[in-house]
């Protein structure tokens, strides 16, 4: 009897925890690094770079990547070179012992844009815009979400009052955000002639911040599969050795 | 000569020459190849083989996780995503141990409800189950001070709010609390003692599991039926029969726990622990790791700090007394109609206290998590104590043997009350 009330009161409150959310279910979207085989596509992740480079490196920081990391997706060597050579970082102190600063290396890690916290939040509002390295791991429904949260600017409902350098988003806890819309239709060029519609932009920045925050994804899908198929192929033999010898249990 | 039969008690010298000298091939032997199975054991059976498994995984993988692992509070977070970046399969030693964690709990739960279900704590068992609790203990120490390590927010936060509940202690708490943490607020010098005694703990776990291991040797197992091994019929060698058997557990086990590794790494992780600590921000929910948020609901479940506190406490206490609590003579809950559906709701109970143990503590959650911790209390306090006055046991069979064949049911004797004692 209990149980049964239990169980019901169980249903009921999972009913109302869906209720809670006020934007309704978190929309789903279609990665090419979904499911068992998942791979991320390289001309993807090289257009979402540029997309970070051109759009959100302006105050996100991605301190745990190194510009050689770049050499996973795609980029050659002298690329790379190029790439980082772009940045300049403190280095020091030299033999006269002052600090000097030069083009980044390969060896660097991305040049954050802000000296400093402190800097960050003075230059934006009070607000720190997170660092973007382990951005999908590090929100609830991960990608998804943050695909949602880049294309959710609207009008604010009626009645509603958005605060002094806030804007509207639909997917964002509380509504409100200090991030100003930043991606818009053409907001980008793409080099290599693909659409670039919002929509396509963001996809294409997302699947780079995935690839940043999980860079083992392909590895670690391919090696599982092996995995898996050792363990179901010696459990098989396992069941039937085992089989064989219990037969002669009475 | 007596002295010479012994040394020739093998074929291989090499044993011969170690056995005369330290008779461990023969414990061997005798503990983990002729050992007696009762041969009705099921595949509950299995999760106590595949908890010393997962151990020995952890404390592996932890080793070498270790080895990259920088314990201080301006580098454990780089350092953590450094061993999934830039270490040779860095990623899966941490996904190993962070997923291990999560199914060695899983086990350890299936192996204590085996326990109880079938009465594998009841004389002559009591101490191997006082054993089992206090490595139950001591995991859920490891645990909390392994999440705290890699130095997230919620790892942070964790910490702050279990270390804050030993202030709730009268008089010495405060002072408890500063000793406990080395300094007046979660830092540096916390982060490095719970890596210290997070690297500890695990080899105190294996020592106890070894005495754990030793003392269910003395008896032999417990079985489905709950009835003593007759005759050597009732039996099986634990080499093969019960290794073939641990081994297929251990294969279905190794495609679930892969599954998870490799596909879905962090489903069982809080995603706030992969934002830095930040004693600025406190996350909009501090939720446990789910595996200890049944005893977080009962904590959260009394107004009172205090009393809170003593009844969280308590509710892991309790277990040790368990074997003194139950006083019926029939040992599997096969053959109790009644108790047998108070212990399953019993997990039942035990379930929802952490799923409302992960949600916020208000309205119907902590209605629910109050219903939940008096169930709690009530099975150990009330029924466990009580009930063998009104239930009548169903009659016992005659042997294992009889079970196995599937006649037991038909045979019905009367040895229900004498049987055990």
């Amino acid at each position: 009897m209990r149980f049964c009330i239990i169980i019901l009161i169980f249903l009921f409150s999972t009913n109302i925890s869906a209720a809670e959310s006020n934007s309704g279910p978190m929309p789903r979207h279609e990665w090419s690094f979904n499911g068992i085989t998942g791979t991320f596509d390289k001309a993807a992740l090289q257009r979402g770079f540029k997309v970070y480079q051109e759009v959100c490196a302006g105050c996100h920081s991605m301190k745990l990547l190194y510009y050689r990391d770049l050499l996973d997706i795609g980029f050659s060597k002298a690329e790379v070179k190029v790439i980082a050579s772009e940045y300049t970082v403190l280095d020091g102190p030299n033999d006269e012992g002052e600090m000097y600063e030069r083009d980044a290396r390969p060896a660097d890690r991305f040049v954050s844009p802000y000296l400093n916290d402190n800097e960050a939040r003075l230059s934006n509002n009070g607000a720190y815009p997170p660092d973007l390295s382990v951005i999908t791991k590090a929100r609830k429904y991960g990608e998804d979400y943050i695909y949602n949260l880049l294309l959710g600017y609207e009008e604010p409902p009626e009645g509603m009052e958005v605060g002094d350098g806030m804007y509207y988003n639909k997917w964002v806890g509380g509504n409100q955000i200090s991030m100003p819309e930043p991606i818009y239709d053409e907001s980008v060029d793409y080099d290599d002639g693909t659409d670039n519609s919002a929509k396509q932009i963001t996809k294409d920045v997302v699947t780079f911040l995935k690839w940043a925050a999980e860079p083992e994804l392909e590895v670690r899908k391919n090696l599982g599969i092996k995995v898996i198929l050792f363990f179901l192929v010696l459990g098989t033999v396992i069941y039937l050795a085992k089989n064989r010898l219990w037969r002669e249990i009475d | 000569m007596s002295g010479n039969s012994k040394h020739r008690k093998y074929k291989n010298p090499f044993l011969n020459w170690i056995e005369f000298r330290l008779p461990i091939i023969s414990y061997l032997e005798r503990e983990y190849g002729e050992y007696p199975m009762p041969k009705n054991c099921n595949y509950f059976w299995s999760f106590g083989a595949l908890a010393t498994i997962t151990l020995v995984v952890m404390i592996l993988s932890g080793i070498f996780l270790a080895m990259n692992y920088t314990p201080h509070t301006d580098m454990a977070f780089d350092s953590v995503e450094r061993i999934m970046r830039d270490v040779n399969f860095g990623w899966l030693l941490r996904y190993i141990h962070s997923n291990g964690a999560a199914f060695f709990f899983i086990i350890v739960y299936i192996h204590i409800l085996r326990g109880m279900y079938y009465g594998s704590y009841k004389y002559p068992r009591e101490l191997n189950w006082i054993l089992g609790v206090f490595i139950y203990l001591l995991m859920m120490a490891s645990a909390f001070m392994g999440y705290v390590l890699p130095w997230g927010q919620m790892s942070y936060w964790g910490a702050t709010v279990i270390t804050n509940l030993f202030s709730a202690i009268p008089v010495i708490g405060e002072g408890l609390k500063i000793w406990l943490l080395g300094d007046y607020t979660v830092g540096n010098a916390t982060l490095n003692r719970f890596f210290a005694l997070h690297y500890v703990l695990p080899f105190v776990i294996l020592g106890v599991v070894g005495l754990h291991v030793a003392a269910v040797h003395v008896h032999g197992s417990n079985n489905p039926a709950g009835i003593d091994i007759k005759s050597k019929n009732d039996t099986v060698r634990f080499f093969p029969y019960m290794i073939m058997k641990d081994a297929l557990a251990t294969c279905v086990f190794g495609v679930l726990i892969s599954a998870v590794i490799f596909f879905g790494p962090n489903l069982m992780a809080e995603v706030d622990n992969y934002i830095p600590a930040d004693p600025l921000v406190t996350p909009a929910h501090i939720v446990p790791n789910w595996y200890l948020a049944p005893f977080y609901a009962i904590l959260r479940a009394i107004p009172d700090k205090l009393g809170g506190v003593v009844l969280m406490f308590g509710s892991i206490v309790i277990l040790f007394v368990l074997p003194w609590l139950d006083r019926s003579n029939v040992r599997s809950c096969n053959f109790r109609p009644i108790y047998k559906w108070f212990v399953m709701l019993f997990f039942v109970n035990f379930f929802i206290l952490g799923y409302v143990g992960m949600l916020p503590a208000e309205g119907l959650y902590l209605l629910i998590a109050r219903i939940g911790l008096v169930y709690y209390f009530g099975f150990f306090l009330i029924i466990t104590p009580f009930i063998h006055l009104v239930e009548t046991p169903k009659s016992l069979p005659m042997g294992i043997s009889d079970v196995y064949l599937g006649a037991g049911e038909k045979k019905p004797i009367l040895t229900s009350q004498k049987e055990i004692i």
